[in-house]
């Protein structure tokens, strides 16, 4: 399994999925720029990532306090959601997100 | 504004902070914590005061509020002062060879100790990504709101969907030309009955409200004069206000930490894992703020290294005392000290 990985300067980086894992994670333990303050608690929404759109309809949608929190991150488009609510399966191996403006660690 | 001697200086009153006063305390050393929000806690209280926490070694389950307010009474035996709403600005050391530190409101505190226990850094304002802001910063864009007098009679642009955002809408509006608010759907996560008192005055017409994204500003001659917004259905479209006050809620940035002189090690301070103390004597650094070899950001973790830290900070503040290691369940004296001497069997 694997994700790809476009971060704040435009350079795409392939990551290897694991099933379970927060995509957070993932973008994180690849040693890749985000900040995810909170850990992955849902609570800060600096991991916020834009999904590519062929793979939007292949995500659970968001919880209402996933929704909530997206009212804090800057340039929240349609595409927008946290990749620490995100779970890695095999249904999502390829995914393609794009690291958001204020993921900067 | 003031000044004060201690024996140690906190930077941050999150949960690591706070537990480093008890175990200080025990050593009888004194405290002054500094923090740059209005209340102790750091993160536990500003960004999940109602998650549940798990691994807090004998509380099963906690919340960060509760977390907090636990460590605070445990601690309120040793009296710690506090100064909330302050950032930790500037250290520098005395000739007496202790350490001074100053706050961004004046404060100035002496002392032979200092601690950082500084989480991620000072929390700040999350900002909107929009060209040239830092420009109108403090002259026409806030993102918080100190004196209200300030905005009498602006025609005033409020941007976000939380309670400061709907708050501020709310008390600014009887004395601000004019109010209006800009959010990105038209829901609000703010408590129902603001949203509800924002509602009657959408509908009355005495407030404006756009469902659109924030785009850019829009000045004349340097002074901001409106705000390009864009939704679905009026596509780019001009907000006249003179005053934009944004709330996103709060993010963590290092400040000016990174600029006492400490060797960051990506971002984070490095310490020894015997002391927690930093390549500069006197200066310790605890809590998820620190790097060492191995190193979990867990708060048990934080609490650990307090107690370590606690043991080197003593040869620093008493050098001429030896160091007598207790327990509490056992002396009477540390005992004396909790005030529950009478308690114990």
């Amino acid at each position: 399994m694997r994700i790809f990985v476009t971060d704040q300067d435009g350079k795409t980086h392939e990551c290897e999925g694991i099933e379970g894992w927060r995509v957070m994670e993932i973008i994180r333990d690849a040693g890749l720029p985000i900040k995810a303050e909170c850990g992955g608690c849902a609570s800060c929404a600096t991991c916020h990532v834009y999904v590519d759109e062929d793979w939007l309809s292949k995500l659970y949608p968001p919880r209402e306090d996933e929704t909530d929190l997206l009212d804090t991150a800057p340039d929240v488009r349609d595409n927008s959601r946290l990749s620490c609510q995100i779970l890695m399966s095999e249904e999502l191996d390829g995914l393609k997100v794009t690291l958001a403006p204020g993921t900067e660690p | 504004m003031g000044n004060y001697k201690t024996d140690v200086i906190i930077i941050g009153a999150g949960p690591v902070g706070l537990f480093a006063v008890f175990e200080l305390g025990l050593l009888d050393m004194k405290c002054h914590l500094v923090d740059i929000l209005d209340k102790p806690g750091g993160q536990c209280a500003e960004l999940y005061p109602e998650k549940p926490i798990y691994d807090i070694p004998a509380l099963p389950i906690v919340t960060g509020q509760e977390l907090t307010d636990r460590l605070l009474e445990q601690i309120k035996p040793f009296n710690p002062v506090f100064h909330f709403g302050q950032m930790a600005e500037e250290l520098k050391k005395l000739d007496n060879g202790n350490w001074e530190l100053k706050t961004d409101d004046g404060v100035v505190i002496e002392a032979p100790v200092i601690v950082i226990a500084a989480g991620g850094g000072s929390f700040v304002p999350k900002k909107p990504s929009l060209p040239d802001l830092d420009k109108h910063e403090g002259k026409s864009v806030f993102y918080s709101v100190k004196k209200m007098e300030q905005f009498r009679g602006k025609k005033i642009l409020i941007a976000g969907g939380g309670d400061s955002a709907l708050d501020w809408a709310l008390n600014l509006h009887p004395i601000a030309a004019e109010v209006a608010l800009i959010h990105r759907r038209d829901d609000f996560r703010a408590a129902p009955d603001s949203v509800n008192k924002m509602r009657e005055l959408v509908a009355a017409g005495k407030m404006k409200l756009h469902i659109a994204d924030l785009k850019a500003l829009h000045a004349k001659d340097g002074v901001l004069a409106g705000l390009m917004a864009h939704n679905k259905d009026l596509g780019e479209h001009l907000i006249p206000a003179d005053t934009l006050l944004a709330f996103y809620g709060l993010t963590m940035k290092l400040g000016p930490i990174a600029n006492f002189g400490l060797n960051l090690h990506e971002n984070l301070i490095p310490v020894d894992t015997e002391k927690f103390e930093t390549a500069t004597k006197g200066i310790f650094s605890i809590g998820d703020i620190n790097w060492y070899p191995g190193k979990l950001k867990l708060i048990l973790s934080g609490f650990h290294e307090g107690a370590l830290m606690a043991q080197q900070a003593f040869r620093y503040v008493y050098p001429d005392k030896k160091l007598r290691f207790q327990y509490t369940t056992s002396s009477s004296s540390l005992q004396e000290k909790l005030g529950v001497a009478d308690k114990a069997a």
